[in-house]
């Protein structure tokens, strides 16, 4: 088998390959959202804490 | 007796007690979904042969099927964890309900989509109004009602009720899916892997599926554990604990 008969996918390669990459996408923004929620909820409880410092 | 477990349950859901352990165990998960799905996907992609009726094309499985399984099974931790939540109040229950509903989405959003993307070179259609799709689609509205729910209600208590009770309710669309093949006329084809019977699937095929099923497992025990640390700190931006853990960092 080569690499161009492999990425055809006997015919099928837009609905194969789109399959795979939007499900890689999805994933990818999976693992992005918590970690820059994380960073927002973080930043939002220092902002707090110094708020309450200063009254 | 009684008591005594019900103190270690108090005690072992406590947010704070959450969070300190689970940070370790995240890579435990993220490793083997890592694993498992490359391995999954080079069986899939290059060892296994393509199918004698579908061709290439069915390879789409390998994303389509664990997805769809996912979406199923994350519902379900939904409307348990939000069942937990409501009968029992442990908070750390609420918290994975509503860590999950974004998971369960995506894998909902995930399964649809590479369905219609199957969908169109063996049935000629991007979309049919069947049984098996119109339900799946009805479990994607469930997750953004619950979603919606959520984000709209201000107080958390009220917010947890009213999602948790639209989860525990919406459950009785996960027989309706999986029976769908069997209940009504459908273009979808039946179950292959889930049914008493044998699986009616070569083992070549076989195999990079049930990985691509584990990996994903793994991927979103990962990432619900993720997902719930960011609640608990939220939800508990004004305790002791997260003022404590902040101003460490």
């Amino acid at each position: 088998m080569n690499w161009a008969e492999f990425f055809d996918m006997g015919g099928y390669a837009f609905f194969v390959w789109s399959s795979y990459g939007i499900t890689f996408v999805i994933l990818f923004w999976n693992i992005i959202a918590p970690i820059s929620r994380k960073k927002k909820i973080l930043n939002q409880i220092k902002r707090a804490i110094k708020r309450e410092q200063l009254t | 007796m009684i008591k005594i477990i019900w103190n270690w349950i108090q005690r072992f859901s406590s947010p704070k007690y959450f969070y300190e352990m689970s940070g370790k165990l995240i890579p435990w998960f993220a490793l083997p979904a890592i694993g498992l799905g490359f391995y999954g996907l080079y069986l899939g992609l290059f060892v296994a042969p393509a199918d004698y009726q579908q061709g290439e094309s069915y390879r789409i499985i390998y994303v389509h099927v664990p997805a769809a399984w996912m979406s199923l099974f994350i519902y379900v931790v939904m409307a348990v964890t939000s069942a937990i939540g409501l009968i029992w109040k442990i908070r750390l229950a609420d918290m994975v309900a509503s860590a999950s509903a974004p998971i369960g989405a995506s894998f909902t959003f995930l399964a649809l989509v590479t369905g219609s993307l199957w969908g169109k070179p063996m049935w000629g259609a991007y979309w049919v109004w069947d049984a098996r799709l119109t339900s799946e689609l009805i479990l994607l509205f469930l997750y953004f009602g619950y979603m919606a729910l959520q984000a709209s209600i201000e107080d958390q208590r009220t917010s947890d009720k009213a999602s948790g009770l639209l989860a525990i309710v919406g459950v009785v669309i996960i027989p309706i899916i999986h029976y769908s093949v069997d209940w009504w006329s459908t273009l979808h084809q039946g179950a292959t892997v889930a049914k008493f019977d044998k699986p009616s699937m070569d083992t070549s095929m076989l195999i990079p599926l049930l990985l691509m099923a584990f990996a994903a497992k793994f991927f979103y025990a990962a990432l619900v554990l993720v997902r719930t640390r960011n609640e608990a700190l939220y939800r508990d931006r004004n305790r002791r604990w997260v003022r404590e853990l902040v101003e460490k960092i």
